[in-house]
């Protein structure tokens, strides 16, 4: 069988495997153990299957692709309209990629409730990457609300202490947010009778629809709440270390991993997507927004007692270069952005992993219960070590690539930008190798830390790839970025021309139907196969 | 030509050891380091000599794109020309011998393949850094020797202070790459590129003196700058490097002596021609490296921990080679970072071999005499001391001689830069003959009978009375004493100068090209051939007022530590609180930590953790959930129900509308 002829359904099958995974757990195996090998089995399924994705996304080209656009419900006009382009290709690659790592690290910590844990886990997948290849405004949101229940379950359920507070606290905050985001959306289908991404935007570029400017700012506002609440940026991002603490091991690796990035990746795709202008008046403040996180969340980061939260708030200052690279508004700088939303996935979930294989050994994260534990775990110091590095922005790891495109973009757009964030180099080493010496240097303390033991092969199953992933996108980051260049040129071309109200010319030919939305966008390729209005 | 294979090599080395060295014997673990290092030498002398026998000059070699952003494009590129051929070969070489010496020398150390892995990994680091052909890739080198020094400081990690002083040396460093990265931005911002030939040449439009663009030079220059003095250790960033001792002697001698160390000169000279066109930055970098090599020189004669006395000294030279930059004197910088890589390394190592022979001991006060125990060591380091001192015909001589002079008659010179480049002389001969009398004459005035210092330092105390050090060790010391006598010789009647012309055109302001009116070609030779008539009798006297200094320097550390060796302690009583000072470092450290990083620490912490975040934002959240909470009956009801059957309730809804809507969709 030709392998391209997968293209047109290799989207629902890759959404919808993990979700299928969960229906047949909960119907057949009853052991622990078979559950387990069992949700591995389907995770890796579905990444081995996503990696059809970047093997046949065409480079060069901007738009949509694999794309599938069925009408799903006639009044509401709601589509089932998926497809993935530059921006969202690597980020269903990354999810598929963290959460075989998320059943391997709940192997042996996960005792109870086994089978509940891995169905939870699995339709978490399924949202998570439902939220990414969704063209549909409705579908979109429907699969962002629909990975709130998991996640809040899975820290509720089977995380720590505080979990209840917790998992509330998480559940309120973005709840709400997103409520405003579910208003905007539900004015956008009143005036357009559609709820689909291409259509709305076609009609905002075209000028066929026209929103009056104090509606569109609130608009902005409504996608850019919901959106900022999930990043975080400061000051909204106080849910987030709380979450992190009491969450398990895997349900803080996807939440650093994936579902922050839902948050930027909504920034780009609707807030930049939509509303270019808007975006490009409102960026001074949200950089100053985005600035601030990335020095006041590694200031916090530094003084934290607590493993997890220290990794949390340094998850605020990263997060912060991806908004400052979004609202730059320069190749660099979007670059850049997509690149640290990759990297941070697998560092920061690389260090949640780290902290969940030190919990199942100590059942604590207080920094000051470890300390020298390089001498009885010299293979996990060294594990750690690197994906240390990793995060600190060293050349020839991931992290570095992303920084530099982010602080020259925003070098480029405005010098004190990039002079202010780029101080994050120096923060993030303090707080990252103080942890580090306090963790693992000096003489062993506490007498039970000198028979931990070494990571398992279970534990190095997950470590390796993670430490390669890191090392392989430092030196050969142009594999990942490739892809995406086209697709972000287009959001910057498209969001220049809104500014200078150029498009008219090329947008004539756009009517409701039509997927082409940008000036730069090309030809659909060939075997995108479109589907629409039948 | 591949030059890519020089870093290359070292980095297989690491590799091989990093992954499997666990399992390797120790024989083996050695081997492989020293296999891959004296391959990446052989391989550079290669390149060497066919550069020298007339090859294409520079040698490039484009092996592939690393990053690209539209037009914007970095490679991993390498660039053999004269200043990076000079570098490549002081640090293969020097690397090279230091890695035979570290056999023999952590021989009784656990870590074996860790050490040489990340002994390995610095030459890697540090090749890419002098080959690189554009800045970024240079970045890399810059960044990744700043971890293999981290790793080596921190080697024994599980002594705090050395686990201290490795992250002190990383995130000073890092203090330093946060001025070059914005260096780095604005030169991607102003030309729009990093490639060092395509670099120069737009740079080369400017004139010194012209009204545009060297505002954006000086800047450029001095955010370099700033890079550099972190990781040359100079004012203020030097702190580091003290510190950095705790690592390994060998280490020392290799990362915080001979290489790493030089990185920042390396980088002035290699980006001339940004800096010769920012006069202004020119003054900034003498002026640095003249403060830092005065400063860092009284702090060493009080010092009495053998590998302190060195590490102030080294950063003290470092200024030399900066007074040399900031006047414009490239290639004098050059050469004397050369001869201080023989004659600082063989120091560093005949200290180790000193540490070595008395079982741990660092302290110079319990030494003495050991020059009848250890007669190798006694004369390859008397052969160093009298390089760094300025004894004439010595290597440190020529290329001291040739940054004094050209401090004083360079067009960007001083006679103030002279005048205290001379006074430092005279306080390095003092103080490093001192270390010289302390150690080696006398009576020995350690134990005898040591007690097993095993785990104290990087020691290797098992025996009783001080002993030479075995072959391997030696071996290093004889081969850098050799090269310590006649290193200098290659610059004697400039032609070092000559050598490096090509990499550091001379720039001459517009005011001064009018008035020498002087075709290209001449202007290069003009310091020499032109004035050198008149200078020559002034260079003279200059260089003999040195020699003075340097022998008097000695005359007085023989009599104060040999001769009268009560005077010391009464001098020092005497002094009072400002010898108190002094031995204290000025107290730089203690003011460093009370005025930024305690008050950053503690602001994070109360203002910033417990004030906003937990206070501010918690707080307004907390209070405007529970008003909710009030007013709303339901939500009491799910806050402090349980949270299983709140989830509930929710996963109900969410089934029902997914119900809903298929059941519309299917319609």
């Amino acid at each position: 069988m030709n392998a391209a002829s997968l293209n047109p359904m290799i989207l629902t099958l890759v959404t919808f495997l993990p979700a299928l995974g969960a229906v047949l757990l909960m119907l057949f195996p009853r052991r622990a153990r078979d559950i387990r090998w069992f949700a591995l089995g389907i995770s890796i399924a579905t990444f081995v299957l996503s990696l059809h994705l970047p093997w046949h996304f065409v480079n060069g080209h901007p738009g949509f692709q694999f794309q599938v656009d069925r009408q799903w419900i006639t009044t509401p006009n709601i589509h089932y309209h998926i497809g993935v382009d530059g921006i969202s290709l690597w980020l269903v690659v990354l999810t598929t990629f963290l959460t075989p790592f998320c059943v391997l690290i709940s192997w042996k910590s996960v005792n109870d409730r086994v089978k509940e844990f891995f169905i939870l886990l699995l339709l978490l997948e399924t949202a998570m990457i439902g939220v990414f290849i969704a063209l549909d405004l409705f579908l979109f949101y429907f699969f962002w609300e629909a990975t709130l229940i998991p996640m809040a379950l899975i820290i509720g359920m089977f995380g720590h202490e505080r979990r209840i507070y917790a998992a509330v606290k998480f559940f309120l905050y973005t709840m709400v947010a997103s409520v405003f985001m579910l208003i905007a959306i539900i004015w956008l289908y009143a005036h357009t009778g559609s709820f689909d991404f291409v259509v709305i935007q076609g009609m905002l570029a075209s000028g066929q629809l026209v929103i009056p400017a104090h509606i569109a700012q609130w608009l902005f506002l409504g996608f850019f709440i919901a959106f900022a609440v999930k990043v975080p940026l400061f000051p909204l991002h106080t849910w987030l270390p709380d979450a992190h603490v009491e969450a398990p091991a895997a349900g803080s690796v996807l939440l650093a991993g994936v579902l922050l990035k839902m948050g930027t990746y909504g920034l780009l795709r609707f807030n930049l997507g939509l509303f270019p202008e808007l975006a490009r008046r409102n960026a001074p403040w949200i950089i100053v927004l985005a600035i601030i996180g990335i020095i006041y969340g590694a200031l916090v980061a530094m003084v934290q007692p607590n493993l997890k939260k220290l990794i949390a708030y340094s998850s605020v200052s990263h997060l912060g270069f991806v908004v400052l690279g979004i609202f730059s508004f320069t190749q660099a700088g979007l670059n850049g952005a997509m690149f640290i939303m990759l990297s941070h996935g697998v560092t920061t979930g690389a260090l949640f992993l780290l902290a969940g294989m030190l919990y199942e050994r100590r059942h604590t994260y207080d920094i000051t219960e470890y300390g020298g534990l390089a001498t009885p775990m010299p293979i996990y110091a060294s594990f750690f070590l690197i994906i240390t590095l990793a995060s600190i922005g060293l050349p020839l790891l991931n992290g570095f690539i992303g920084e530099y495109l982010v602080l020259t973009g925003s070098f480029q757009a405005r010098a004190r930008w990039g002079i202010l964030a780029a101080s994050g180099v120096i923060w993030s080493a303090c707080y990252m190798l103080w942890l580090y010496q306090r963790v693992f240097y000096g003489e062993v303390k506490r007498e039970v830390n000198n028979t931990l033991a070494d990571v398992n092969a279970r534990e190095r199953t997950c470590l390796w790839p993670l430490a390669a992933a890191a090392l392989i996108m430092g030196v050969l980051p142009m594999v990942w970025l490739r892809p995406v260049e086209p697709a972000v040129s287009r959001v910057l071309a498209f969001s220049t021309a809104q500014v200078q109200s150029a498009a008219p010319s090329t947008m004539s030919n756009v009517n409701a139907a039509a997927p082409v939305a940008a000036p730069v966008a090309a030809a659909v390729p060939t075997h995108t196969e479109q589907e629409n209005g039948r | 030509m591949t030059l890519w294979l020089i870093p290359l090599l070292p980095l297989a080395g690491a590799a091989i050891n990093g992954l499997f060295g666990r399992r390797f014997s120790r024989k083996l673990v050695a081997t492989v380091a020293l296999a891959f290092t004296a391959a990446s030498f052989l391989w550079a002398l290669v390149i060497a000599s066919r550069f020298l026998s007339g090859g294409q000059v520079p040698i490039a070699d484009h092996v592939a794109t690393w990053l690209q952003i539209g037009d914007f494009r970095i490679e991993y590129g390498f660039l053999v020309d004269q200043l990076s051929m000079v570098m490549m070969l002081v640090v293969t070489g020097v690397g090279f011998l230091i890695h035979i010496y570290s056999v023999a020398y952590m021989e009784h150390e656990g870590g074996y393949y860790r050490y040489f892995s990340y002994l390995n990994l610095f030459m890697f680091f540090m090749l890419t850094l002098v080959l690189a052909n554009n800045y970024l890739l240079m970045f890399v080198g810059w960044e990744g020797v700043g971890l293999a020094s981290y790793l080596l400081i921190g080697f024994f990690f599980r002594r705090d202070s050395a686990a201290d002083a490795g992250k002190k040396a990383f995130i000073t460093n890092r203090i330093g790459d946060f001025g070059f990265l914005i260096a780095l931005f604005l030169l991607v911002k102003n030309f729009g590129t990093l490639q060092f030939a395509d670099l120069f040449d737009k740079v080369a439009k400017y004139s010194p003196g012209a009204e545009v663009g060297v505002g954006v030079l000086t800047a450029i220059a001095l955010l370099m700058l700033m890079g550099a003095t972190g990781k040359s250790a100079q004012i203020p960033l030097y702190v580091w490097l003290p510190d950095a001792m705790e690592g390994p002697t060998p280490v020392s001698a290799l990362i915080h002596a001979a290489t790493m160390v030089t990185a920042g000169v390396y980088m002035i000279c290699r980006s001339n021609a940004i800096f010769s066109r920012a006069p202004i930055a020119l003054t900034v970098v003498a002026i640095i490296g003249t403060l830092t090599a005065f400063f860092a020189a009284t702090i060493g004669i009080t010092q009495t921990d053998i590998k302190r006395v060195l590490a102030y000294s080294t950063v003290s030279q470092l200024g030399y080679m900066f007074m040399a930059a900031g006047v414009a004197a490239y290639s004098a910088a050059i050469f004397h970072l050369m001869t201080h890589a023989f004659f600082k390394g063989l120091l560093f190592l005949g200290a180790g071999s000193v540490i070595h022979g008395v079982g741990g001991e660092q302290d110079m006060r319990k030494m003495g005499g050991l020059k009848k125990y250890m007669p190798w060591t006694f004369w390859t380091m008397f052969a160093a001391t009298c390089a760094i001192s300025g004894i004439p015909f010595f290597a440190g001589f020529y290329s001291k001689d040739e940054i004094l002079w050209q401090a004083y008659s360079s067009p960007h010179g001083s006679w103030i830069f002279w005048l205290v480049g001379v006074i430092t002389a005279y306080m390095t001969s003092f103080y490093m003959f001192r270390l010289l009398f302390m150690t080696f004459t006398g009576e020995y005035r350690g134990a005898i009978e040591p007690a097993h210092g095993h785990g104290a330092h990087d020691d290797h105390g098992h025996h009783g009375t001080p002993h030479e050090s075995p072959w391997m060790m030696l071996g290093p010391l004889v081969i850098l004493g050799i090269l310590s006598v006649v290193g200098g010789y290659v610059g004697v009647g400039h032609r070092f100068e000559n050598f490096l012309a090509p990499v550091t055109p001379s720039v001459l302001s517009e005011p001064q090209t009018a008035a020498l009116a002087a075709p290209e070609s001449a202007a290069l030779p003009a310091q020499q051939s032109e004035p050198a008539s008149e200078n020559s009798g002034l260079e003279d006297e200059l260089m003999a007022i040195s020699i003075l200094c340097a022998f008097s320097g000695l005359g007085l550390a023989w009599f104060l530590y040999v001769k009268r060796r009560d005077l010391p302690d009464k001098i020092a009583d005497s002094l009072g609180g400002l010898y108190t000072t002094v031995l204290n470092k000025y107290y730089v450290d203690q003011i460093y930590g009370a005025a930024i990083i305690r008050p950053l620490i503690n602001g994070s912490r109360a203002i910033l953790w417990r004030g906003i975040d937990a206070g501010a934002i918690d707080g307004t959240l907390n209070a405007s959930a529970k008003g909710a909470q009030e007013t709303g009956g339901a939500f009491r009801r799910l806050q402090s129900g349980n949270i299983r059957s709140y989830a509930g309730w929710v996963a109900a809804g969410a089934a029902v509308v997914v119900i809903y809507m298929v059941w519309m969709g299917t319609r």
